[in-house]
């Protein structure tokens, strides 16, 4: 039986963020990536009773902080002022990191620059010359969950695929990821096969002809 | 033996000298110990190698200490900010040698230091730029990178509070990198809100156990 279904529309960045939200399991442990990744927390519902773990040392992350809530030494890993949830706890970096590495984490979501069809994940740097490099957390991020979600644009500017046959980006994590969530469709990566759970705004044809990996109809 | 309480943040650093590796806590501006960093700069110590997350943000701390070349190494995780024009500019010129290291990397590196542990296999990295040149292992099925520890003269650290002795209690996410800092440098230097006498800190709350903390300093808190 097909679990495939397609919108004629496209998605809107809420409506992705909005679909992760909804997948994420009820009492899982998450972490959400700087950029698209931290607008998944707004689709969050209480009875969800989702975690958040921020990599700089704090599980229970609540909103940002407004206001008078601002509190310099309660940040997130974007820097951004956050709150703490009741039943927040606060830890240092090589614990934070233990329990990302050692797969304590349900999901972390990531942005990418690209992703393989085998799931390699590239989302650190362009490589581009005179391009300062920067890791931050992102490979540690990238294989520590036992999930790793990608949300991103399926086209570059120019209309390339960022799904991808081989990774022309340097590589941030090797087979991790194991399901996308564009704008134009939903994929879900097993074995090294693709497969194609929604597509939004274009038939499974056509969105066969722009990406260079085969699709299968989930 | 009880830590020395410095009479100031310039008496407090005023063993480092030139050539030492030191550890300088914090995440963004949480826990960044920015009188010690200050005291560093003033005490002329030059040829430094620096383990921070970063490479210093704006016009302070940190990035002070690179604008005027005084780093000439540093083992980070994330240099490139918006605001690390000064790291960006040494950077550029060729003025300044770039360590980088993923962050849980960086952590454990730090943490098996003052662990004692002489290096070990972590996944993060493998089959990436980061990796090259390392020794490397499967095992069960799994790649992993050989990452070794990163050991240091002396540690810049910011806590709440320290009692007499040197326990430490942290505030929030300003704990970050302090408590394994604490762990790997030869001599750790705390910048604190209060110190408060021994037994004015409840055991159960104390993160870093005094035996790990050297010199501390009180500043007074803004909080």
């Amino acid at each position: 039986m097909s679990n495939y279904s397609s919108t004629e529309e496209k998605l809107s960045r809420d409506e992705m963020a909005q679909r992760v939200a909804a997948d994420i399991p009820a009492g899982a442990f998450v972490n959400l990536g700087i950029g698209q990744p931290t607008n998944v927390s707004n689709f969050l519902t209480g009875e969800q009773g989702v975690t958040l773990h921020t990599e700089n040392g704090m599980l229970g992350m609540g909103p940002v902080a407004t206001g008078e809530d601002v509190d310099e030494d309660l940040i997130n890993a974007g820097k951004i002022p956050v709150t703490e949830l009741p039943g927040a706890s606060f830890f240092h970096h090589a614990d934070s990191f233990a329990m990302m590495r050692g797969g304590h984490l349900d999901v972390c979501v990531l942005g990418a620059f690209q992703v393989s069809g085998a799931g390699d994940l590239a989302n650190w740097h362009t490589g581009a010359e005179g391009a300062i490099p920067a890791v931050g957390g992102a490979m540690d991020l990238a294989i520590g969950a036992k999930q790793t979600w990608v949300m991103m644009s399926l086209f570059t500017k120019t209309g390339e695929s960022k799904l991808v046959e081989a990774l022309s980006y340097p590589v941030t994590g090797l087979g991790c990821v194991s399901r996308i969530y564009t704008e134009v469709a939903i994929f879900e990566l097993l074995d090294s096969k693709v497969f194609v759970r929604s597509s939004h705004g274009l038939s499974f044809e056509e969105l066969q002809a722009k990406v260079p990996v085969e699709l299968i109809k989930a | 033996m009880a830590p020395r309480i410095a009479t100031s943040a310039a008496d407090a650093v005023a063993e480092i000298k030139d050539g030492s590796t030191v550890l300088i806590g914090g995440f963004g501006n949480a826990g960044q110990p920015m009188e010690l960093i200050d005291a560093l700069m003033e005490c002329g110590a030059n040829e430094l190698t620096v383990v921070n997350n970063n490479a210093g943000q704006a016009d302070a701390g940190l990035a002070l200490l690179i604008k005027e070349r005084r780093v000439k190494k540093i083992i980070c995780s994330f240099p490139r900010q918006s605001d690390s024009w000064h790291f960006d500019e040494a950077y550029r010129a060729g003025e300044i040698e770039l360590e980088l290291v993923p962050q849980g990397n960086l952590a454990e590196r730090i943490r098996a230091a003052g662990a004692g542990i002489g290096g070990f296999f972590t996944p993060t990295g493998y089959g990436t730029l980061l990796a090259e040149g390392k020794e490397t292992r499967v095992i069960d099925g799994k790649g992993y990178v050989l990452e070794t520890p990163i050991n240091a003269d002396f540690a810049l650290i910011k806590a709440l509070k320290a009692d007499t002795l040197g326990n430490l209690v942290y505030r929030k996410t300003a704990r970050n990198f302090g408590p394994i800092m604490a762990t790997a440098a030869k001599q750790a230097i705390v910048q604190v809100d209060e110190v408060v006498q021994a037994g004015g800190l409840d055991p159960e709350n104390v993160i870093t156990p005094g035996i790990y903390v050297d010199t501390v300093v009180a500043l007074g808190g803004t909080k």
